[in-house]
């Protein structure tokens, strides 16, 4: 499933001895390590990447919006390994019918504010996640800024209420 | 007052109905407007006496949507809008993102951009920690090394004016190499200026290392473990504070870095005084790199020959058909970067900066999303208040060097 060229670099084939089916696709594009996977595979895939290839650092959770494209998001989690002096990103699709992904809240804390960084631009829901609360936009606020979407200069704001 | 202001409700209803003999809590709003919060951060005290049992950070103020904006923008024009996320450090931001950007062209930026962008970078770290050292210590009541900072700061503001015409928001690193040619007598007046800072960082260190007020106030407060801190996506000197001798400088050297010689100071306290000591050191370290780049500036051009990419020079543009056309076809429709996606982290001030660069194809990115160190940073703001007197947060808050325009973007 995965492509010849990174089938044999460590980290990748490391996944496959552990979990034949946690990828299910990967790239190597400028020296940058892409993995696929799925959201039943995830959370135990980042438990795995954590604890037994020492990918401690989780960099960032972001998320990139390919409207008018179906799966329309993908929810990009990059991350780092100090020991290893190594980078990767986790990639995962999602239908914008049914925009949820367990959080990974439990493997490293510091998930929380960029799981819902990402709920409040994308919409994009973490299940389980302890507090997923808007961060940015004011709570009262509509429609998740950052979608293609969502024009550039915003809806018509009303101030009548303040 | 917003209407529904959902953050301090819940708090408050959490805290009721309150049994008869428990103990009594309060819940305390600080900020939007703090004098020590350094922008517009509020948090959500929730005390019992003097100790901190909660502490729920709520940001957002500075929220100015400039991922959002990025992706209006063309590729050249989005370095304009870095400048003003990290306002403290915007040649480092400016950095961050045209690296991935010339990954994705595939770019070689000539030895003399590369070595000028690493002593501007490294001018606006000195720049960023004299701000944060003079403010910090404002907040801690020493008033005199506040000016001290702001002196040397002043120094540095009139460097970059004179490099890029502004003095804050220089977007001076573009695409391709360098906004302008560096000025007449750059090298002499920046000599003059790194000459005389270590002297000023000795003033500096005089002035707090053996203050027993600075003392009494900063060590031991603050401290958090480093698993904790890692855990928290915290980077930058608060990282090297807890020591780990990790600086992506050293690690994944970008620009050159690696033709330097500079140390990464560490300690293990992982206290606000600790914290101190490291920037302290850093600034030293800047100022060594600053006197390498000075003396080892390489010839040649300050721009790459991309032509598609970067602007002609101006003669060549009036004598070369060739010159007119690209620069016709780069102010008219703008560059055009291939598709894929890069990320490249930088060493900011405050810690990793990247910006996860996304193109289809377009002039227009289609996604940039900024990894800021004072977002990751400020979210480990509870693990340094909870437990600890009400007091101590102002100096753990300082600590963080956090800049709430690099947190809400």
């Amino acid at each position: 499933m995965l492509p010849a060229e990174i089938q044999n670099l460590p980290t990748p084939a490391a996944i496959a001895a552990w979990d034949a089916g946690a990828l299910t696709g990967g790239s190597c594009e400028l020296g940058e390590l892409v993995l696929w996977t799925t959201r039943e595979k995830l959370v135990e895939l980042c438990r795995f990447l954590k604890h037994e290839q020492k990918f401690t650092r989780l960099v960032a959770v972001t998320c990139i919006d390919r409207y008018p494209v179906e799966p329309r998001f993908e929810v990009v989690y990059l991350l780092h390994s100090i020991e290893r002096n190594e980078r990767l990103r986790l990639k995962v699709a999602v239908h914008s019918s049914d925009a949820v992904v367990p959080t990974v809240t439990g493997v490293w804390a510091g998930a929380n504010w960029y799981e819902r960084e990402v709920f409040d631009m994308f919409g994009v829901r973490f299940e389980g996640h302890p507090d997923l609360r808007r961060i940015l936009m004011p709570d009262y606020w509509q429609g998740h800024p950052l979608r293609k979407d969502f024009p550039v200069h915003g809806h018509k704001y009303s101030y009548k209420d303040e | 007052m917003n209407p529904t202001d959902t953050a301090m409700d819940q708090r408050l209803e959490a805290l009721e109905p309150e049994a008869p003999g428990a103990p009594r809590r309060m819940v305390l709003n600080m900020g939007p407007q703090h004098p020590s919060t350094h922008g517009v951060l509020r948090v959500i005290l929730e005390l019992d006496g003097e100790i901190v049992t909660r502490a729920q950070p709520d940001i957002g103020f500075l929220h100015t949507g400039i991922e959002k904006q990025a992706e209006a923008l063309g590729w050249q024009q989005v370095v304009t809008i870095t400048d003003r996320m990290d306002y403290l450090a915007n040649l480092s931001n400016n950095l961050a993102y045209v690296l991935p950007v010339e990954k994705l062209l595939q770019i070689e930026v000539p030895p003399k951009a590369q070595w000028m962008r690493v002593l501007l970078a490294e001018l606006s770290r000195i720049n960023s920690h004299a701000v944060w050292l003079g403010t910090h210590a404002l907040d801690l009541g020493a008033m005199t090394v506040f000016f001290y900072c702001f002196r040397e700061r002043e120094e540095l503001l009139r460097l970059f004016e004179m490099f890029s015409g502004q003095r804050m928001m220089t977007s001076y690193i573009r695409i391709g190499g360098l906004a302008l040619e560096p000025p007449r007598g750059w090298d002499r007046a920046v000599r003059k200026f790194i000459r005389s800072f270590p002297e000023k960082v000795n003033e500096y260190e005089a002035l707090l290392r053996e203050n027993p007020i600075f003392l009494k106030r900063t060590q031991g407060v603050g401290y958090a473990p480093l698993e904790q801190l890692l855990d928290l996506c915290v980077t930058g000197p608060m990282i090297r504070a807890a020591g780990l001798q990790w600086d992506i400088r050293k690690a994944e050297p970008y620009s050159s870095y690696d033709q330097f010689d500079f140390e990464i100071p560490v300690r293990q306290e992982s206290d606000v005084y600790a914290r101190f000591l490291v920037r302290l050191e850093e600034m030293r370290q800047s100022a060594r790199i600053v006197e390498q780049a000075l003396d080892g500036m390489p010839e040649g051009p300050w721009k790459a020959d991309a032509p598609r990419v970067v602007l002609p020079d101006r003669e060549k543009m009036k004598t070369q058909m060739e010159a007119l056309i690209y620069h016709f076809k780069i102010v008219t429709e703008g560059v055009r970067v291939p598709a894929g996606e890069a990320y490249v982290p930088v060493e900011s001030p405050r810690g990793e900066i990247g910006f996860y660069v996304v193109s289809d194809g377009g002039t227009k990115p289609w996604r940039v999303f900024m990894r800021t160190p004072s977002f990751g940073n400020l979210q480990s703001l509870p693990a340094l208040f909870e437990g600890r007197l009400i007091a101590d947060t102002i100096a753990a808050l300082g600590s963080m060097d956090f800049v709430l325009g690099d947190v809400d973007r």
